[in-house]
This record gives structure tokens, C-alpha cells and sequence, in this order.
């Protein structure tokens, strides 16, 4: 199921004078199951990159396979694909348009061409993944709080049970309540299924606790693809492109140069508590 | 797909063209759609296509984007075409069962294609070339005598900078929201025209809502930035003339002038 990049180009606007490169030579490989943070700034080219895994965009140049399967091939089916790399865009909650929120649930899974028991059987599965309350089933999805309707939107996605989910900014414009909510649902959700995940953010603080990877882009290039502690060591260079690394790494490393032994490669909240709490003891 | 709807964008590049006054460009384009009317023969569109080549290559945008929104109109431009081609009553050319095909009707089709593709060329080329911001200023300039006449002037060309402002807005969220539902399995581009216009709703109805929630947003801003109408409202820019406006007044008149003369009175 590993979906791969094979020297990907993406020229946007191409034959005009708009024209500019939004990715540049971009390989991956992403295996089974992994769970990833796709890192960037706005305009890096991070949107653009995943909607080349689901075939929305067509490369410029370079494959994209999935399966081993090239999925710009001629008669390669993109709708069965579209199903198994499941992508949740940027506000997807923009995308509602059913009478109610069951309805738009069962949007994809019937345009998979199942039957229309099969399909309400999987609503309502993603719809509890998701944690939504019976109550509001049949809402109008226009009426929910902006929280409910992400849920929504993200249980749509869900419904067609794919083998990669992939959440463009999942938690943009929520408040941290939400932010959390949503993140710690992704994660759960990556435990109890195994599914790839594939998290786009802007912000390292966002995937770090989360994440077995994190992918790095810059300017429509690859910049760091690694584990979190590994892609943090450079983090004199994330901040030159604009990023940065947790606070966590900021204390850890700070706390190393005031005098104490810490291991400055702790990376996730509860580890730097561990860390500074054998220090203390 | 949709990126390559043209009418009503602004192409930005430095040129002659880009430069002029607004109105120098909107009495250019009026004028220029009044010639297409006028003509009468071959020559007459061969003056028209030499100004409007002339135009194209003063204006530095790339002749590939002007006719990428042609694709647009090609449908109703084939329609006209049939249509005149089909209908035209005069001597009889070729017989297709019911259907004749007259000497009349193909000089007739002939030329609403040709008129039909230059007056395209022509307004795109106009708004290619100037911003929205400018256009609407330049229509509302050249308006004003109405304005005697409780014409809104000041109203309508806020609306029109407005609507054009937020044509690609929309045209990009149409995107967005198409490929999102392409992401869930949604089909625009098969099936019979029924499930096309079904496959529709998925599309039209978050369109709508954004419009709204759009329109929305930028009244509470306009509101909030105390805007109550044009009544005594000064411009940043106010638009003055400079001398190259005045020798394109004086292109497009010998334009008209040899259009009249040559299109319409002299080799009729």
C-alpha cells in the first residue's frame, strides 16, 4: 500500500508569465502505517504535494506510485484510489452541503458504489470514530459549532475507509480546545487502525508529540525527512526557513548549556518532564 | 480546468498597453466592438485584425493566454456558426435533406465567427490589461455626466469592482471545494446530463454558502472602515491624462476612420 514519489516536478501556472516551480524534485517513500508530520511554510508546496498522492494533480514531470502502480497511467482507476488515500482538505467543514450531517457522511462511501445499507453502516462507524453525539445526526451540518462540523467533514473522508488518511491543517481556525481534540482523535485513531496518517501542519508544536516522522518542505523541495529528534537537531535551520523547533527543544537545549545534564534530544512534552525530573531528583 | 477561464483576470506585465488610462481602454474597446458592427467586407476585418494584433503585441501578453479563454465561448461560437451557416436564406449551395447550406450563409457565418472571436479578443484584452480596481475607477469617470440624471453611478461601479474582484476568489474556491468532493469519490465530468446537474449540488451548494459568508465579511469590513456611499468620497488616484493617452485617442479615431471608410463605404 506504501505510496511512492519518484523525482516529482510541479510547475504551476505553466506557459505563462505567472509560471513558478511549486515542487522541485521531490522522492518519498511512505510505507505502511507510518504515522507522518508534513512540515512547511505557506507556499512550500505542502498542499500541492498531497494532492499528487491522491492524483488531483497531475506531476509535471516524475511518477507517483502507489502499490507500484503509476497512478497517472491511462486507465488507472482514480475514483478506487481517491477511496484508499482518503484526503482531508484545508477547513474541509467548507465542503458540507447536505441537509444532514449523516447525509453528508454517506456522500463517499455511495459514490464508492455501495449499497446504501453498506454506506449509512460506515457513516455511522466514522461518525463514531470521530466522536460525534448521536443527537446531532441529523443537524443540519450548518448549524454545529466549527469544532462538530471539522468532525463532520473528517468522518466523510473516513467513511470510505482509506489505508492513507491524509489532513491538510486539520486544526486551523480552532481554538485550542479544539486543536488538541482534534490532534488527540488522529492520533487514537492511528493506534486503534493502523492506518498511514499523514499530518500537514505549520507548526512543529502541532505534530511533535504525535508523530514517527516528520517531513520538512521548503521552497518545493524536500528539506529534512526524518525522525522528530533527528529533524530538531537542525533547529538553527528550521528557524532561517521560517520554522521552528518545540519550546521543549529550545528548555532542553538551554537547560544543557546552563550546566545540567539533560538529554537535549527530548522531543515531546512528557519526555523533557522526564528528563528534568531525573535531573532533579 | 477552470484556471483557464480568462475573461475578467488581469495578466500583470509592463507594457504600453497596461499603462494607459482606463477610459482611454474602455472608449477603445467600445470603439472597437462598434467598428466590428460596422464592417462590412474582408478588408474591414483585416483592418480590425491588424489593430487588434497590433494591441496584442503592445500589450506583452502572450497570445496563448488570450485564446486559452476562447475555449470558454467555443461552444456558443460553433452554435452561431452552425446556426448561420444553416439558416441563412439565399441561393442554395449544397442540399442536406432539409437543410441547405447558401452562398450568403457561409459569408454570414464566416463573418459572426470572426466578429464573435475578435470582440472576445478585444475585452479580454482590456481587462487583461487593467486591474479591476482601475476599470471600475475609469467607468465611473466616464458615467458621471449620468449621475445628473440620479443615475448611482458611484453604486453601480462599486458593484461591478466588487463582483470582478471576486471573480477569482471564487473561481479558485470552486476549485478548492471541486477537488475536496473529488476526494471523497464525486464524478463532475461522466454520466448522462441528469446526474451531471446532480453531480452539481455537491458543488453549487458551498459555493454559495462561502459567496455569502463572502459578502457577509466584506460588508461588516466596508462598514467598520465607515463606507456610506460616494457621496463626497476623494479619490487616492485620481485619474488624469497624460500625452500617450491622447495619441491613443488619436490611433483608435484614424482606426474608425479607416474602418468607415474602407469597411463600409468604399468597396461595399
Amino acid at each position: 500500500m506504501a505510496i511512492l514519489l519518484n523525482h516529482v516536478n510541479y510547475i504551476y501556472d505553466e506557459d505563462t508569465a505567472m509560471a513558478h516551480p511549486a515542487l522541485i524534485d521531490v522522492s518519498l517513500n511512505i510505507p505502511d502505517g507510518q504515522f507522518i508530520g508534513l512540515i512547511g511554510h505557506t507556499g512550500s508546496g505542502k498542499s500541492t504535494l498531497i494532492q499528487h498522492m491522491n492524483g488531483l494533480v497531475k506531476p509535471t514531470s516524475g511518477q507517483v506510485l502507489f502499490d507500484g502502480e503509476d497512478i497517472n497511467e491511462k486507465g488507472y482507476d482514480k475514483k478506487a484510489l481517491r477511496a484508499k488515500v482518503g484526503l482531508v482538505f484545508q477547513y474541509p467543514e467548507h465542503q458540507l452541503f447536505e441537509t444532514d450531517c449523516f447525509k453528508d457522511v454517506c456522500f463517499g462511501p455511495k459514490n464508492q458504489g455501495l449499497p446504501k445499507k453498506e454506506a449509512e453502516l460506515r457513516a455511522y462507524e466514522a461518525l463514531k470514530q470521530v466522536g460525534f453525539d448521536d443527537e446531532y445526526f441529523y443537524q443540519s451540518p450548518f448549524d454545529l459549532s466549527g469544532g462538530q462540523k471539522r468532525r463532520v467533514a473528517i468522518a466523510g473522508v473516513l467513511a470510505m475507509r482509506p489505508q492513507v488518511l491524509i489532513l491538510d491543517e486539520p486544526t486551523a481556525g480552532l481554538d485550542p480546545k479544539g486543536r488538541e481534540d482534534i490532534l488527540g482523535l488522529i492520533s487514537r485513531l492511528h493506534k486503534e487502525t493502523g492506518i498511514t496518517i499523514i499530518l500537514v501542519s505549520h507548526s512543529m508544536e502541532d505534530v511533535a508529540d504525535y508523530v514517527q516522522r516528520i517531513i520538512v518542505m521548503n521552497s518545493g523541495r524536500v528539506q529534512f525527512d526524518g525522525e522528530p529528534r533527528q529533524v530538531f537537531a537542525h533547529y538553527r535551520e528550521l528557524e532561517e526557513i521560517g520554522l521552528a523547533a518545540p519550546q521543549v527543544t529550545y528548555v532542553m537545549k538551554e537547560l544543557k548549556e546552563a550546566g545540567f545534564d539533560v538529554d537535549e534530544n527530548a522531543t515531546t512534552l512528557e519526555e523533557a518532564k522526564n528528563e528534568i525530573l531525573r535531573v532533579f531528583k | 480546468m477552470l484556471r483557464d477561464i480568462t475573461l475578467g483576470q488581469y495578466y500583470r506585465t509592463e507594457s504600453v498597453i497596461h499603462k494607459l488610462d482606463p477610459r482611454v481602454k474602455l472608449v477603445a474597446t467600445f470603439a472597437f466592438i462598434v467598428s466590428l458592427f460596422l464592417v462590412k467586407n474582408f478588408i474591414g476585418y483585416v483592418i480590425a485584425f491588424l489593430f487588434l494584433a497590433l494591441c496584442v503585441k503592445l500589450s506583452n501578453v502572450p497570445p496563448r493566454f488570450i485564446f486559452r479563454g476562447m475555449k470558454a465561448i467555443f461552444f456558443l461560437l460553433i452554435l452561431t456558426m452552425v446556426f448561420n451557416l444553416f439558416l441563412t436564406p439565399g441561393d442554395p449551395l449544397v442540399t442536406v435533406w432539409k437543410f441547405k447550406i447558401t452562398k450568403e450563409g457561409i459569408r454570414l457565418a464566416f463573418m459572426m465567427g470572426i466578429r464573435l472571436v475578435f470582440l472576445i479578443t478585444g475585452s479580454s484584452l482590456m481587462t487583461l490589461t487593467t486591474t479591476p480596481n482601475n476599470l471600475t475607477d475609469g467607468l465611473e469617470s466616464l458615467l458621471k455626466p449620468l449621475k445628473k440624471v440620479h443615475v448611482p453611478v458611484h453604486e453601480i461601479s462599486m458593484m461591478m469592482s466588487i463582483a470582478l474582484r471576486f471573480i477569482p476568489i471564487l473561481m479558485e474556491e470552486t476549485d478548492k471545494i471541486m477537488k475536496a468532493q473529488m476526494a471523497r469519490g464525486a464524478d463532475f465530468e461522466s454520466g448522462s446530463l441528469m446526474t451531471r446537474a446532480r453531480s452539481l449540488v455537491p458543488l453549487l451548494v458551498p459555493l454559495f454558502i462561502s459567496a455569502f459568508r463572502r459578502a457577509n465579511d466584506l460588508a461588516m469590513a466596508m462598514e467598520s472602515r465607515c463606507y456610506r456611499g460616494g457621496e463626497g468620497r476623494t479619490k487616492m488616484k485620481p485619474l488624469i491624462y497624460q500625452s500617450h493617452d491622447y495619441i491613443a485617442y488619436i490611433a483608435i479615431l484614424a482606426y474608425l476612420v479607416l474602418i468607415v471608410v474602407f469597411g463600409r463605404i468604399l468597396f461595399v
